[in-house]
């Protein structure tokens, strides 16, 4: 028997407990895509629903109808608009929320409309029985002539059979909720002939938003809007009178198919969590203890594994060395890919732990209340309170966060979220200032409790969030604007998180990282070690005889000898010329030219300062390489004999790589995000330029 | 004069009458906010802004301007 594939949609509102069920169904055969022309994250699974059915599994961001408000729920309009399109599902699984049918139901009665082969998930039972909610399954399955299967998508329970029915051959439900109005028929009628649609729904929705349908070429839509202008049709008139319509339908099916006793009470708790974590006082006090937490910890955590790595990587270039004969290829595996694939490595446990929290403050509910916390204060500043998440998440990297600002309707408000985000201190920024505070701070602690160099770590954040939230506020006069905000939002009720999820979300975004970024670092690892082992040929070969004629007055001995070659090499090598070349520049703020060819590299991307340190430090002393903090405290300055690294170099380095613009990566999603160079070129040059000056001030006051 | 939900007290119930915004009014009608829905003010937030009613069994956050187009009959 031939094995069958199927394409099924997994779609239903916010918090209905959608990604559970798609972790459930696909576990870890799960892939990350872009949907065609656009960059909302397509999340793809693949699930063997029997022996001879395999089904791919497309997870739709959620929303409560067709008529999108944000640009990731114009995806879905999109794809359930669109019969002919390469990504419309065979089948639809929409996961309802049995405590609160009613709003999940909006959407289904749409895509009975539409005729979609849909199967209803009920979920949440459990909870809504506490709620003294009973459901007639059987009647609901028969009221709207569809399967409906009653899972428990956090405990897993009930795929078993979803998968069974969901393998199951499949027709779309013969109900018809929406009855389209008199008037509006013959207007209908003539979309539906001219694109030869299938049902009168979808051509009363190429009329309702021809906007959002951007799978139709510039001269249909034209062709939409004239036709709906010459027949009267307004959308917003007909689109009230339809949302009324159908729950009326739902209202009529929900008396007939459940049983309600009158109380709230497991509502109860979670009102009275928000008592606490909404207080006028406590509520902010909560948030900051949050996040003050969530620093410690991957200060504290982190360390240990990342101090693991850094020696154990050490160790094997070490090993390579020896172990290999010599000759340019082995020096390149030893010196330039394996510390490459160290710095990527490294990333690793700090990535993990900020999304663990991240994911954490998600699933339990507790950041849309933050987004309730912070709107008021936020939209002083011209975001809006859902930029708190996106903003968040830039702490861990700018560019997942600046795709997370979709959810943002209003488009001032959206840009400037997107401009300021990446002041927030992203991960790649981390390891720089570990290093750096490690090296420049004592490692002591204040009141025997709080370490100084955590401290520190916390006001380089806090830096970055002081630039974002006064650049926000500057950019609030500049951009101009008559689209209106809105916040509305659901406050969903707290829950434990499901840890699975928390486990998948730290799976997929390091994995993001490692293949994503990873790619980039490895690559300029190597370009600079390239770099920085070659130059023009007559100084690199004259480079032995100059320094033994030099020796050979100062009675140097022999170690002293290679060493000093090593560094008159790297000096004259690529990467020292252009070092060279910037160091005028760079020599205000306290920089030489070694720091000059790791801004240079920084500019591609951040993280690459700690490696490319590594790689220009480790040249000469192959074959004993200490960890890379020893190396930078052993680096001396030429100048004055002293340490290279002094507080003042240190903190205007620091301050450098806070505010300065330093991601390709950032740079091509807000390019994507914005359409067009106009609003990255600003970024890179406002935020450099804060940048240099900021770090220009802190070395001439320190120094 | 009608009065709306952001003139409601913590704990006070009242029904939903109409909505003076189209707009905010087609996205509340999608969330399950009907005319003749009962309608009941939770809390605000530490600068009195925005609020969390619950109607239709759903916690809803809205700002001041946003509650203010839903007027009540109580």
């Amino acid at each position: 028997m031939e094995a069958a594939k199927v394409r099924i949609a997994l779609t239903g509102k916010p918090n209905a407990g959608k990604s559970s069920l798609f972790n459930h169904l696909t576990g870890l055969n799960q892939k990350i895509g872009n949907f065609p022309g656009i960059t909302v994250d397509k999340r793809i699974g693949f699930c063997q629903l029997n022996s001879h059915t395999s089904a791919e599994i497309i997870d739709l961001p959620g929303i409560y109808s067709l008529y999108p408000r944000t640009l990731d729920e114009k995806i879905v309009t999109e794809i359930f608009s669109d019969q002919k399109s390469k990504l419309y599902p065979d089948k639809v699984v929409l996961i309802a929320d049995a405590t609160n049918l009613k709003n999940c139901l909006l959407l289904l009665t749409q895509l009975i409309d539409l005729k979609i082969p849909t199967i209803v998930a009920l979920n949440m039972m459990d909870l809504a029985a506490k709620s003294g909610l009973s459901i007639n399954v059987k009647k609901l399955s028969t009221s709207l002539d569809m399967p409906v299967v009653m899972i428990n998508a956090r405990k897993g329970l009930g795929i078993f059979e979803l998968k069974r029915v969901m393998a199951a051959p499949l027709q779309a439900s013969k109900k018809s909720v929406f009855q389209i109005g008199d008037e509006i028929k013959s207007v209908v009628a003539i979309i539906k002939d001219r694109f030869q649609l299938a049902t009168d729904y979808e051509a009363y929705h190429f009329l309702q938003q021809i906007e959002n349908l951007v799978f139709l070429a510039p001269d249909q839509r034209a062709f939409v809007k004239a036709i709906a202008k010459e027949h009267n049709f307004f959308p917003h008139k007909y689109q009230g009178a339809e949302t009324v319509m159908r729950y009326g339908f739902i209202q009529e099916l929900l008396t007939k198919a459940t049983v309600k006793a009158s109380h709230r009470d497991w509502k109860k708790v979670s009102h009275g969590i928000d008592r606490v974590l909404t207080h006028k006082v406590g509520g902010y006090a909560i948030f900051f203890t949050v996040l003050f937490l969530i620093f410690q910890a991957i200060f504290a955590w982190a360390q240990i594994p990342m101090d693991f790595i850094d020696t154990t990587f050490a160790q094997l270039s070490n090993l390579v060395a020896k172990e290999l004969p010599d000759g340019p290829l082995f020096e390149l595996l030893s010196q330039g890919i394996v510390p490459g694939i160290g710095g990527i490595v490294i990333f690793i446990p700090q990535i993990a732990i900020l999304f663990a929290f991240v994911a954490i403050l998600e699933e339990s509910g507790y950041m849309a209340r933050v987004v309730f916390l912070m709107d008021k204060v936020m939209s002083k500043v011209g975001l809006n309170g859902k930029s708190v998440v996106p903003l968040m998440s830039g702490w861990a990297c700018a560019i997942p966060a600046i795709m997370a600002t979709r959810t943002i309707d209003n488009w001032k408000e959206r840009l400037i979220t997107i401009f300021v985000t990446p002041f927030m201190s992203c991960s790649a920024r981390l390891p720089v200032f570990t290093i750096l505070v490690a090296l420049i701070i004592p490692d002591k602690k204040l009141f025997g409790f709080f370490g100084y160099q955590g401290l520190v770590l916390m006001g380089l954040y806090f830096l970055g969030f002081v630039a974002a939230i006064l650049s926000a506020w500057a950019m609030k006069f500049i951009i101009k604007t008559t689209e209106r905000s809105f916040l509305m939002m659901e406050l969903p009720t707290y829950r434990m998180p499901r840890w699975s999820n928390v486990g998948y979300t730290i799976i997929e975004k390091t994995k993001t990282f490692v293949f994503e970024a990873g790619k980039v670092i490895l690559a300029i690892s190597i370009i600079l070690w390239v770099l920085a082992s070659y130059g023009p040929i007559d100084e690199m070969n004259a480079a032995k005889e100059i320094v033994r004629e030099e020796a050979a007055v100062l009675n140097l001995p022999e170690d002293e000898i290679q060493n000093r070659i090593a560094a008159y090499k790297l000096e004259h090598s690529y990467a020292g010329k252009l070092g060279k070349s910037i160091e005028p520049l760079i020599r205000p703020l306290g920089f030489d030219w070694k720091i000059g060819i790791a801004l240079v590299t920084s500019f591609a991307a951040r993280e690459v300062f700690v490696g490319t340190i590594a790689t220009i430090y480790s040249i000469g002393s192959a074959d004993d390489q200490p960890t890379i903090k020893l190396r930078l405290k052993n680096e001396i300055n030429p100048e004055t004999g002293g340490p290279r690294y002094t507080p003042a170099v240190g903190m205007s380095l620091l301050i450098f790589y806070t505010f300065a613009m330093q991601c390709m990566s950032t740079l091509a999603i807000v390019k994507r995000e914005t359409n067009g160079w106009k609003w990255p070129l600003i970024q890179l040059a406002y935020m450099t330029g804060l940048a240099y000056v900021s770090a220009f001030v802190v070395f001439q006051v320190m120094s | 004069m009608a009065k709306n939900v952001a003139e409601m007290l913590p704990g006070e119930t009242a029904v939903i009458a109409g909505f003076t915004d189209e707009q905010i009014g087609l996205k509340l009608l999608e969330m399950g906010l009907l005319p003749g829905t009962a309608i009941r003010f939770n809390f605000t937030a530490p600068f009195g802004d925005p609020v969390c009613v619950s109607a239709s069994d759903v916690d809803l956050s809205l700002r001041i301007s946003e509650a203010s187009t839903i007027s009540i009959i109580n």
